[in-house]
């Protein structure tokens, strides 16, 4: 690597230079936003860089997919959104993206197509995954994870959405990490409650809440770490561990920074 | 007297072929008050869903145990049905088991092998008796479960037991009649199940017997024709509609959400982006209709159909993570709501009543805000369901109605839409701030 820093083009530089990534990270709201999973966006860029892909981002370009607005009922706001996204994709005869949050992927993935957009979209994990298997990124017999109990955490969007079960649990097995599955996954995972727009209110009367349910059932696993592959279920399954007071013994980790970590970067 | 009961015959299944068709137009009209939704095309994948889900009940095998004695009853269902085919010719013609000459050996194999299945299917319904009464399995439970579906749940079970009896009743007279030497009861071998029950009848005259086998003949085929009309009314009308049912599912992703092309006019026109040639503007404004769905008529007539197709079993109710929080959703009631609602409008349209005008609506009245409210779009209760019914299609549509014609959405979810719409985020932060995350970034050396 050349660069005395880590690289983070937007795709406005890459054209001002004349190029185009052969990749757009759509880094999404919550990513760009949240305090948590900016260091999964960091992550992810630091594997970018390290595998020396041409990438860039929307940076100040980028705006929210519209998910939220959908799942809640409100298809005007939503397709406002779809149109503008659509809109500055198009304008940089965007081929490719790849998004660590599985709502913006199924956004962009399955309903985009309708209203003008088409691209190759694919989701971190599937991302990683294709890395991993093309030897761009090895892991030196496990590092950091070697033996360590790892549980993965299925999020709808990816799951039973889009159907990719096995891309984020290959991703884990690369770590050569024990990988131990709750009593519900894959198929019959059990959602972390964020879903369909539930992260942005507070839940329905009952008589728990979906995410300790969710991190109980995670926690029985005696796994050290819960995997996750959603932004949402990363708030989720990290304030019931914190709930259930664990956050010193138990890491909610996104499969991005599982695998940065163990590269050491 | 022959001819008697030929007439007899006749017009109990003029009756029942009246009564059912009737039935099945309301049905039928009631379904298609749904708007159009396009599920054509696609047929070589609508085969293999239809025969691996409804035919092959493919997803019923998450489940081992009910997997098995519903596969009994479903196979007892197929297969004894195909003697019906008898009954209604000997019926017709006034022959007694009129295939048994021509099949000769074959025929007493294949009534042994019903005997087989009856006998299956008496077991497995007595087994869901158990797991519904005593067992108290916990899907068999809940808000919706009041008293009409646990009764019609019962009465099912029950009548195919009795129906069942009846066959071996039938049967067993049978068999003792061909040694009484009756020309009329032609020698069809021996049926090993029915058998165990000629002990019973061996005590009774000729004439007693004859009247045990006919009554045991005359009740199992009315007890079909009647069961026929009841399912039409009742959850166990899955049998039939299971494979239009599963013929009619989404074939794409279930994380896509239906798209509206009404809503992309609009939005294109006020982006002054030219629409599509496929999807003109309607010629007059008051045909858009409203946005989302506040009553049955609002829906597809998939969802409606999903309605009828619903037999209640609460595998979606039972996987659903609202629900089994103690949230108030329930993707079973959402499904039950749908179609009680679909019936109470189309028997009041046919009687010349107010139908849909009667001041109520499936949003409100049936279905609460609280309930829509609770969904996490997560598709567990699409997975869950054994003939792929879509519980998750009618609440967006409800919450669409919610959105748009009424913007009652959660004060919280007014918020986040009024944050995407001034900050395009859904939480208020500065869109000048969202590339911030890169900075230290830049300043970092790469490690390695």
């Amino acid at each position: 690597m050349s660069e005395s820093t880590y690289q983070v083009p937007t795709m406005a530089d890459m054209l001002a230079r004349g190029e185009a990534p052969e990749i757009l990270f759509w880094v999404g709201c919550a990513g760009s936003y949240d305090d948590r999973y900016k260091q999964v966006t960091k992550s992810f860029v630091k594997i970018l860089n390290k595998v020396g892909i041409s990438f860039a981002v929307l940076g100040p370009e980028e705006t929210c997919t519209g998910d939220p607005a959908r799942r809640a009922g409100n298809e005007f706001l939503f397709q406002m959104q779809a149109m503008a996204n659509i809109q500055v994709l198009n304008g940089y005869e965007v081929k490719k993206i790849v998004t660590a949050c599985p709502h913006c992927f199924n956004t962009l993935k399955n309903e985009y197509p309708e209203l003008g957009g088409n691209y190759e979209v694919i989701h971190h994990s599937t991302f990683l995954q294709q890395l991993i298997d093309q030897g761009k990124v090895t892991l030196k017999g496990g590092g950091n994870f070697k033996g360590k109990k790892i549980t993965y955490h299925d999020s709808c969007y990816l799951g039973r959405a889009n159907n990719i079960y096995e891309a984020p649990r290959q991703v884990l097995q690369a770590l050569d990490a024990a990988l131990v599955e709750m009593k519900r996954c894959r198929t019959t995972g059990l959602c972390c409650g964020a879903g369909g727009a539930q992260m942005f209110k507070d839940a329905e009367s009952g008589k728990k809440e979906i995410n300790i349910e969710r991190t109980e059932e995670a926690l029985a696993t005696g796994a050290d770490i819960i995997a996750a592959a959603c932004p949402f279920c990363m708030t989720m399954m990290s304030d019931g561990v914190k709930n259930k007071e664990k956050e010193e013994s138990v890491k909610v980790m996104d499969l991005a920074e599982l695998i940065a970590k163990s590269e050491g970067l | 007297m022959q001819y008697i009961s030929q007439i007899a015959f006749v017009l109990t299944l003029i009756l029942a072929g009246y009564f059912l068709s009737k039935r099945i137009r309301q049905i039928r009209k009631n379904i298609l008050m749904g708007k159009d939704i396009d599920r054509s095309g696609n047929a070589p994948d609508r085969w293999k869903t239809m025969l691996l889900v409804a035919f092959g009940q493919k997803k019923m095998f998450k489940n081992i145990i009910p997997a098995f004695l519903h596969l009994l009853i479903y196979i007892g269902f197929l297969l004894i049905n195909l003697e019906v085919l008898e009954f209604i010719l000997d019926g017709l013609l006034g022959t007694h088991r009129l295939f048994a000459p021509f099949l000769g050996d074959f025929y007493t194999v294949t009534i042994n092998f019903f005997e087989v299945l009856v006998v299956g299917v008496m077991f497995s319904c007595i087994v869901f008796l158990i797991r519904r009464n005593i067992m108290k399995v916990s899907r068999f439970s809940g808000l919706e479960m009041t008293s009409w579906p646990k009764l019609d749940a019962n009465l099912i079970l029950i009548i195919e037991i009795i129906l069942m009896l009846a066959i071996l009743t039938m049967n067993a007279s049978d068999q003792i009649l061909q040694t009484r030497g009756d020309q009329h009861y032609v020698a069809t071998g021996t049926f090993v199940f029915s058998a165990f029950l000629m002990p019973l009848f061996q005590g009774l005259s000729d004439g007693a017997l004859v009247l045990v086998e006919r009554f045991a003949w005359w009740f199992h085929i009315i007890g079909i024709f009647a069961f026929a009309i009841y399912v039409t009314y009742s959850k166990h009308l899955h049998i039939f509609l299971a494979f239009p049912n599963t013929w009619y599912s989404n074939l794409t992703v279930p994380g896509k959400i239906e798209n509206m092309p009404v809503v992309t006019t609009e939005v294109k026109t006020m982006l002054g982006m030219p629409a599509e040639d496929g999807a003109a503007a309607p010629a007059n404004p008051d045909e858009i209709g409203r946005f989302g769905a506040k009553d049955v008529n609002d829906l597809n007539w998939v969802n409606l159909m999903n309605a009828y197709a619903c037999t209640e079993c609460g595998r979606c109710t039972s996987n659903c993570p609202a629900n089994l929080t103690g949230k108030k959703l329930s993707p079973r009631k959402i499904m039950m709501d749908t179609r009680d609602r679909l019936e109470e409008v189309g028997q009041s349209l046919s009687k010349g009543g107010k139908g849909l005008e009667d001041g109520k609506s499936l949003l409100g009245d049936y279905i609460t805000q609280e309930e829509i409210n609770a969904c996490t779009s997560c598709n567990a209760c699409v997975e869950a369901c054994p003939v792929n019914i879509d519980p998750l299609s009618i609440i967006l549509q409800l919450r669409r109605y919610t959105a748009m014609e009424e913007s009652g959405s959660p004060a919280s979810w007014n918020a986040m839409f009024s944050n995407i719409e001034t900050s395009f985020s859904p939480w208020k932060f500065a869109p000048s701030d969202r590339f911030n995350w890169s900075e230290d970034l830049k300043q970092e050396p790469p490690s390695a």
